[in-house]
């Protein structure tokens, strides 16, 4: 009878995939999976404010294009997810619904916005901007989609994110790292970590180089760290369930441009 | 005097590079002897049995045989694009419909050489071009559009909105494939099916593009491709189960189509003819905008709807900008559009070269003053110099009338208002180019310039974001951006 050889399910920062500086882990889904420690946290913090300029530069096509190779390579690996989440629905949704967003990446300014008529000779227009570094805080369950349909819309408006992964079921989003990795998007634009929501969301949300927060996979009180957000004015975003363009605006800045016309 | 001053000023001045050929290879492309036409997914025989051979321009050497489709085709090719509309690609869900398109653009970037090569020999331009311009737009179209298709609700919001139907598309020999993704990808993202004619001089890419569609496995129907020449493009606009025409082409034709579906309610957009003013002022970085009146009328030999065929430059700079002018067109590589360092390739058809002929004799004629490069043209193939008459005025032909080829015409303006005035004064409205380092004069002149697009220090810009359409007699209706789904929805 062959050993199947055991995987070591590690944090992904920086597009590295370190085990968690405290040479912690924890025992879940049958595995030893890395216990992020708030180091942990502040380094993949500072891995996405590196990765951002890179990002939120490349040309919203490219971006586009970037989104939807990772689908590709989702699909490609199906039957691994399929195997962790227990069943295809799940991975479908999951697929079909970052392709869905993907397809938003060169439409959302369109769509956001605005050239205004203002009451004078000027050229006035508002155009979205990435708000820079999104913390993410996946909910427990679906433990594939749901991580998906929180990261989409915070990635494609050109954001860089630090996940924090569900913590009963953490597989499924190391999988999807290892899907990041071999799929064109830059090192450090998405971090995720494992480990204890209860230990590591304060200082996510806390944290001084945060732009926005998305707190719905919090179990229980969310007031404290929405106190704890104010002391940078982090955007609290508080996107509803299903799928919407206006989830991928609340991760957005709007800047309104003045220019005199004349000769 | 410095050393370095010193030493430039005994260095040798290059006079003319001399350029090793640098061919592209044509392996890369494979072409039937005969193809029939692309009705229900299957190449099929033309009714009347006719087959014409598309010709190379730049060697007059026959490519290959096409299938010339007649009334009873077109019949045939609507019939199968109403069925696929009703039998299954309406109720597909509109994120497998996003799939397919998804899957077209990324089956396009995978063989963008492959179609680049084709589309250089069918239809004179140089690879640069195919390669660089022509494919990468075209599977960006796709990609663009394929994230609309299950969006338009965000994009008509309240609005309710369902595909047309069956659209009828006809489409000119300048970016023969190009052109296609325009019209296909947001037809199909909608939820429409089409039926297209590609033109009589460049259907190859088109022809090619139906081997794309296996791949995707589009279901049969949703695309039908009817190669042929004017009557075929005649008799699909005029079928009374097409519920939409939609025509890139030249002015005369649209006027034409536009009669032929009056009083039917068939929705229809035209893209048609321009005269463009590209507008030079005294303040503009001169060598940036030599760059600029080069590439708005030597791109794609002058083949472009929208080519800065009129040059307005601010008469204080007159002497300076056409002595760069004419310096830099000596620089133009005239020759095998296969060749990678071709800059103007073949004039796409012998009835063009005709054109363009007669219309540069006109200039002379009037009173124009013609400048050309000394240049050395194949023997064989059709070709025609990068041309620039100065001394032109308003009433000429030369200024009034589309040449679409490599020829400029030069007129002077003192003031911002002249500029706009003559710029103004054509039947045209597609484009328009502003060169100034002065931003509220660039938004000045784009507010009063009666132009569909305006290029402000830049010229020849596309992107499948970016709505394209032009005022006047240059036609009606925007392709690109959201604003070019419009066109093919019905609303509430």
């Amino acid at each position: 009878m062959r050993l199947p050889i055991k995987k070591t399910y590690k944090l992904y920062i920086g597009g590295a995939f370190p085990r968690s500086e405290s040479g912690r882990s924890y025992e879940v889904e049958g595995a030893n999976v890395a216990l992020a420690s708030k180091k942990d946290l502040r380094d993949a913090v500072r891995a996405a404010r590196e990765a951002l300029p890179k990002w939120a530069a490349m040309t919203a096509y490219n971006r586009g294009q970037v989104l939807y190779r990772v689908a590709e390579i989702m699909e490609g690996r199906r039957a691994q997810f399929a195997e962790l989440v227990g069943g295809d629905a799940e991975v479908d949704e999951a697929i079909d619904t970052w392709v869905w967003y993907a397809g938003w990446a060169d439409k959302l300014a369109q769509l956001l916005g605005t050239s205004n008529p203002v009451a004078g000779p000027y050229f006035n227009f508002t155009v979205p901007e990435p708000t820079g570094v999104v913390g993410v805080v996946a909910p427990e369950e679906p433990p594939l989609a749901g991580l998906i349909a929180r990261a989409a819309p915070a990635i494609v408006g050109g954001n860089a994110l630090v996940i924090i992964a569900s913590e009963r079921r953490p597989l499924a989003a190391v999988t999807l790292t290892e899907v990041l990795a071999t799929s064109d998007v830059p090192g450090g634009v998405v971090n995720v970590l494992t480990g204890r929501k209860g230990d590591l969301a304060p200082v996510l949300a806390a944290h001084m180089d945060v732009n926005a927060i998305d707190l719905h996979g919090v179990e229980g009180d969310r007031a404290e760290l929405e106190r704890l957000a104010a002391d940078n004015v982090k955007r609290v975003v508080r996107n509803g369930s299903g799928h919407s363009p206006y989830h991928a605006a609340a991760f957005l800045e709007l800047k309104t441009v003045w220019h005199p016309i004349g000769v | 005097m410095a050393d370095v001053e010193r030493r430039q000023d005994r260095s040798p001045v290059p006079s003319s590079f001399d350029y090793a050929p640098a061919p592209e290879s044509r392996e890369i492309v494979r072409l039937d002897e005969r193809y029939g036409l692309f009705i229900g997914g299957e190449f099929v025989e033309p009714h009347s049995g006719e087959f014409q051979p598309s010709i190379s321009p730049a060697t007059e050497d026959p490519l290959a045989e096409v299938a010339y489709a007649d009334g009873e085709d077109v019949a045939l090719a609507v019939s199968a694009a109403r069925d696929a509309f009703e039998n299954g690609w309406s109720e597909i869900a509109p994120a497998e419909r996003a799939k397919y398109l998804f899957r077209i653009a990324r089956i396009l970037q995978e063989r963008s050489r492959e179609f680049a090569v084709l589309e250089s020999l069918d239809g004179g331009k140089p690879i640069r071009e195919s390669r660089d311009v022509d494919l990468p737009l075209a599977a960006a179209h796709f990609f663009y559009y394929a994230g609309w298709a299950d969006k338009l609700e965000y994009a008509f919001p309240n609005r309710n909105p369902r595909p047309l139907g069956v659209a009828g598309q006809v489409i000119p020999w300048n970016f023969p494939l190009l052109m296609l993704s325009w019209k296909v990808a947001p037809a199909l993202a909608s939820g429409n099916t089409v039926v297209l004619k590609p033109a009589e001089t460049t259907p190859l890419t088109a022809l090619l593009f139906c081997d794309v569609l296996r791949q995707a496995e589009l279901p049969p129907g949703v695309v039908n491709i009817l190669t042929g020449d004017g009557r075929a493009g005649a008799e699909l606009v005029k079928h009374p189960n097409v519920d939409k025409v939609a025509f890139t082409g030249s002015t005369e034709v649209g006027k034409e189509i536009q009669r032929a579906v009056a009083g039917t309610g068939k929705k229809l957009t035209l893209e048609l003819g321009g005269k463009a003013a590209n507008i030079i002022f005294d303040d503009a970085p001169l060598d940036q905008a030599v760059e600029g009146i080069v590439n708005g009328i030597y791109f794609n030999q002058g083949h472009v709807c929208c080519a800065g065929s009129r040059l307005l430059v601010q008469e204080s700079i007159y002497e300076q900008v056409i002595a760069k002018l004419k310096r830099r067109m000596g620089t133009l590589r005239v020759g095998d559009p296969l060749d990678k360092n071709t800059d103007v390739g073949a004039i796409n058809s012998k009835a063009q070269l005709d054109r363009i002929k007669e219309l540069v004799a006109a200039g002379e004629e009037e009173g124009a003053e013609i400048f050309q490069p000394p240049c050395r043209l194949p023997e064989k193939g059709w070709w025609f110099a990068p041309t620039v008459f100065t001394n032109v005025a308003q009433s000429y032909r030369i200024a009034q009338e589309e040449i679409f080829g490599p020829v400029l015409s030069v007129l002077t303006f003192r003031t911002p208002d002249e500029a706009v005035e003559k710029a103004n004064n054509t039947p045209y409205g597609l484009s328009a180019g502003v060169w100034t380092e002065k931003g509220s004069r660039i938004l000045s002149m784009a507010q009063q310039l009666r132009a569909g697009v305006i290029w402000a220090n830049t010229y020849n810009r596309f992107d499948p974001a970016s709505p394209f359409g032009g005022y006047k007699e240059s036609g009606f209706g925007r392709e690109g951006g959201l604003h070019g789904l419009e066109p093919y929805m019905r609303f509430e």
